[in-house]
């Protein structure tokens, strides 16, 4: 694959308090390379938001704001329609793209701020929402939330006599967002960082509300190394666990095949938060795996 | 200038055009809907230049209008009772990231049980949140105090957002005179809408509601504290210059006294209610009875400093509240005047809870019994025997 | 302080009556209020809406308890509401009906009876009588004019739908006051 050139300046600069090897921050980073100077990110409450902005420190270069946990998708609603009266009103970013964008945690995102995010996105705002996922609410110590996979360890969901950990299967936001009849969902994974500012950059040229749902592993809450986090995020693609795809104006398009899928039990096997499963409750999960890259036609 | 025979909730929104609004999120609810219907209906005759959110909840539309009113959008929501309630969460943080918003609430009780018709509970529960909050006697007054709360809300010395509380249905439903001020007098009256200078730019890139560590969050509140303080002097001055300019005014805009030379006995109410009691005032006049009233328009910041001035002389204090502090036997106008006034006889008297209607013979029973009250006591008006 | 409280069923327009005839006092110089009862009443239900005129500007919030006047636009209504309850032993009652006075047999010293539903139906085609009740009240009292009447209605139904209004109003007030 050909590295296509991205601009050399960062918009979400260096020296914030995220842990090492955070995936979080790469999305921010990663986002706003494509996104530029004229943007307005909203977050949500979470990792991103508390470890960026300790006042009077920030890491954010563009403008930012921080409302509440459950409502970024009215934030960037209201953020959206104040653009577009400022510039009919008062000729303000007259010939000029100013781009509103999301970035939310799977928290924020899948469960508290669903609400906001569905009216934001069935009202057609010109807005990108991007999920950033590390599958539970890490900032207040790995509890569970919607996006946590079937088995996983999380806190409110721990393994014991009678569990197995997490006991419902990973709640399905992008196919839930393209139900929206919105021009664009993707997915991304941050271990494909040209893919996904690919489809960043694609998605902020479509009129309306888009949405990507990008998987970033998290050292802390996921147990590995932090010098792993690109491994892990590769592994997750590459098993099948989280394919990368298209759902543009209703059509699916895969946007990576693995040439050939690996086992699950490779990206398991990597992580604290599966170590209580035996054998066979892999075998339940890879099962799980394959049924759902069938009917994403990815084998 | 015209005078039109208008209901509350068209006043409210005839304001809304005139103050030519950028942004307006709201959701439906009883008895404010009216309200932004009529936005909606001016929006798309063109008579008003503005964005509307259909917000999916009270609480998307309030988080809407953050992000409109962060933007540099004069930005409007409109709510009631539940929809209030649902919004607290956000109140707290319009005023803590210093929105000049204007919110109208058309007072509604809480459930529950479930009540459509006007106490307030609703506002009184949102009291500490940061708002100004402003009640209002009669329609004209609606329209007056939505303009006059933009011009506080964006002055530079205030810098929060107002909450415009009127009486749901006995306002938002009844129809009165109402003298529409002209567009262009009010344009002019309110400017340009300049934002504050922390307003999302690309051009000025800021960083709005970071985290608050405990080396700082402090000073921040305490400069929220002072803001609001500071506002009296700003709302008194707003309710002169409007006086000037479109010749009426409202007491000193944080309170109004009425008939209290000569008044032994002075009941304090806010919203609606001070109409039925002027009414009663009047007719004890013509009989020979001074009684007096002071309305409170300006519940927060709370003017200490003008009612206590006002209530100098006064032997008998009757504090009309529709609303209840739970497990203190009080309302919460009532609380406040026994913070502010010490040494006195005050009477506190809940009325008109739910919409129960207070009558005149209410307003009667009120002043006959604080006149022969020895002690300080509450007392519950209109209730029915259960 | 003049009140006045007006009966009807939901979808009757006996919200609008009230609003209409505030509007045309309004332009007769008065100060004027007009408020439904505050119900959760739906169509067909009994409704009432109330209406106070007065010289001054009007300051009294409560609903009407002892009006001057009653203005009942469906007559079904005597069965089951105290129409008359407080109105004042001066008071009067002006109520859409084909009976005479005589045969309605209320207590009350000062009844208008006239057949709004006729005029309606031969001025508008529908059996819808607020805007004829108004021209009613206003023939029957004289407390507000024809002109202010019909001003009120052009105002609150432009077009066709207002002239047609004003014809009913028309009728009912010369039929009630006897005037040409």
């Amino acid at each position: 694959m050909k590295q296509p050139k991205y601009p050399r300046e960062e918009y979400f600069g260096p020296g914030h308090r995220g842990c090492s090897g955070c995936g979080a921050a790469m999305v921010a980073r990663m986002v706003l390379k494509v996104a530029g100077k004229d943007s307005i990110v909203v977050t949500p409450t979470g990792c991103l938001e508390v470890f960026s902005t300790p006042y009077p420190e920030t890491a954010w270069r563009v403008p930012w704001i921080h409302v509440a946990f459950e409502n970024a998708g009215a934030v960037a609603s209201g953020i959206e329609a104040a653009i577009k009266a400022l510039r009919r009103k008062r000729g303000m970013y007259k010939d000029r793209k100013i781009n509103v964008i999301v970035i939310a945690g799977d928290g924020g995102t899948a469960d508290i701020g669903f609400q906001s995010l569905s009216g934001a996105m069935e009202r057609g705002h010109n807005i990108l929402y991007i999920m950033y996922d590390n599958e539970a609410y890490m900032n207040t110590g790995v509890q569970r939330s919607s996006s946590t996979p079937l088995f996983a360890s999380a806190t409110t969901s721990p393994p014991g006599k009678y569990s197995k950990g997490e006991d419902r299967p990973k709640k399905d936001m992008p196919f839930i967002m393209a139900a929206h009849g919105i021009p664009y969902v993707a997915t991304a994974c941050i271990s494909y960082p040209t893919d996904f500012m690919k489809k960043v950059k694609k998605a902020l040229s479509i009129e309306g509300p888009k949405f990507i749902h990008v998987l970033q592993p998290c050292t802390v809450g996921w147990g590995f190394p932090a010098n792993e986090t690109i491994e892990i995020g590769r592994l997750a693609v590459e098993t099948g666990v989280f394919p990368l795809f298209e759902i543009e104006n209703g059509k699916l398009k895969i946007t990576y095949k693995p040439p050939k899928r690996k086992p699950l039990k490779e990206y398991i096997k990597r992580q604290k938060r599966f170590r209580h499963l035996t054998d066979e409750d892999i075998e339940i999960l890879q099962k799980y795996v394959d049924e759902r890259c069938k009917m994403l036609g990815l084998d | 200038m015209k005078t039109i025979i208008t209901r509350g909730t068209y006043a409210a929104a005839e304001a809304v055009r005139l103050a030519d609004v950028d942004v307006v999120a709201a959701y439906p609810i009883t008895p404010q809907t009216e309200c932004v219907e009529k936005i909606a209906e001016f929006i798309a005759n063109g008579e008003l230049n503005a964005e509307y959110i259909k917000a999916e909840s009270e609480h998307s539309a309030i988080s809407a209008i953050i992000g409109s009113s962060a933007t540099g959008a004069r930005s409007f929501t409109a709510t009631s009772s539940q929809g209030l309630a649902l919004m607290h969460e956000i109140l707290y943080i319009a005023s803590g990231l210093r929105l000049p918003i204007v919110l109208v609430n058309v007072n509604r009780a809480l459930s529950a049980p479930i009540n459509i018709w006007c106490d307030h509970q609703d506002s009184i529960s949102e009291r500490d949140t940061g708002f100004i909050q402003l009640y209002v006697e009669d329609n004209q007054e609606i329209l007056d105090t939505i303009i006059q709360a933009f011009k506080i809300a964006e002055d530079k010395d205030v810098l929060l957002p107002v909450m415009v509380n009127l009486d749901g249905f006995i306002l938002s439903h009844t129809y009165e005179p109402v003298v529409l001020p002209d567009e262009e007098d009010v344009k002019e009256y309110l400017g340009v809408y300049e934002p504050p200078h922390y307003s999302l730019n690309p051009d000025k890139p800021v960083t709005v509601g970071p985290v608050g560590v405990p080396k700082y969050y402090m000073e921040i509140r305490k400069q929220l504290n002072d803001a609001i303080n500071n506002s009296v002097k700003i709302i008194k001055k707003v309710n002169k210059e409007y006086k000037k300019l479109f010749g009426r005014e409202y007491g000193d805009g944080l309170i109004e006294c009425y008939n209290l030379d000569n008044a032994d006995t002075v009941l304090v109410a806010m919203g609606s209610v001070c109409g039925t009691v002027k009414h009663v005032i009047n007719n004890l006049k013509k009989e020979g009875k001074d009684v007096g009233l002071v309305k409170v328009r300006c519940y927060r910041p709370f003017p200490k400093k003008e009612i206590k001035k006002a209530l100098k002389d006064a032997e008998n204090i009757a504090v009309l509240d529709k609303n209840v502090c739970f497990g203190f036997d009080m309302g919460s106008l009532g609380l406040d005047i026994n913070a502010t006034i010490k040494d006195k006889k005050i009477c506190n008297y809940i009325v008109g809870l739910g919409g129960r209607d207070i009558k005149i013979e209410h307003i009667k029973e009120i002043i006959n019994h604080v006149e022969k009250s020895k002690e300080n006591t509450t007392k519950w008006i209109g209730l029915n025997k259960y | 302080m003049i009140e006045i409280r007006f009966h009807g069923r939901g979808g009757q327009g006996v919200v609008t009556a009230a609003q209409l005839l505030a509007e045309a006092a309004f332009f007769d110089g008065y100060y004027c209020q007009a408020f439904p009862f505050f119900g959760v009443e739906r169509r067909g239900a009994p409704v009432m809406a109330f209406t106070r005129l007065d010289k001054e500007k009007i300051l009294l919030r409560s609903q009407i308890y002892e009006p001057d006047y009653v203005v009942i636009i469906d007559a079904s209504l005597l069965n089951t509401v105290n129409v008359l309850e407080g109105l004042k032993e001066d008071g009067a009652v002006i109520i859409n009906t084909v009976k005479s006075k005589e045969e309605l047999n209320l207590d009350c010293k000062n009844i208008y009876c006239i057949d709004a539903t006729d005029i309606a139906l031969k001025t508008l085609g529908v059996p819808i009588e607020n805007t004829a009740m108004v021209g009613a009240f206003a023939g029957a009292t004289k407390l507000v004019s024809l002109e202010s009447v019909k001003k009120a209605i052009l105002h609150r139904f432009p077009g066709k739908l207002g002239e047609k209004n004003v014809k009913a109003a028309e009728l009912a007030y010369k039929t009630i006051s006897g005037e040409e």
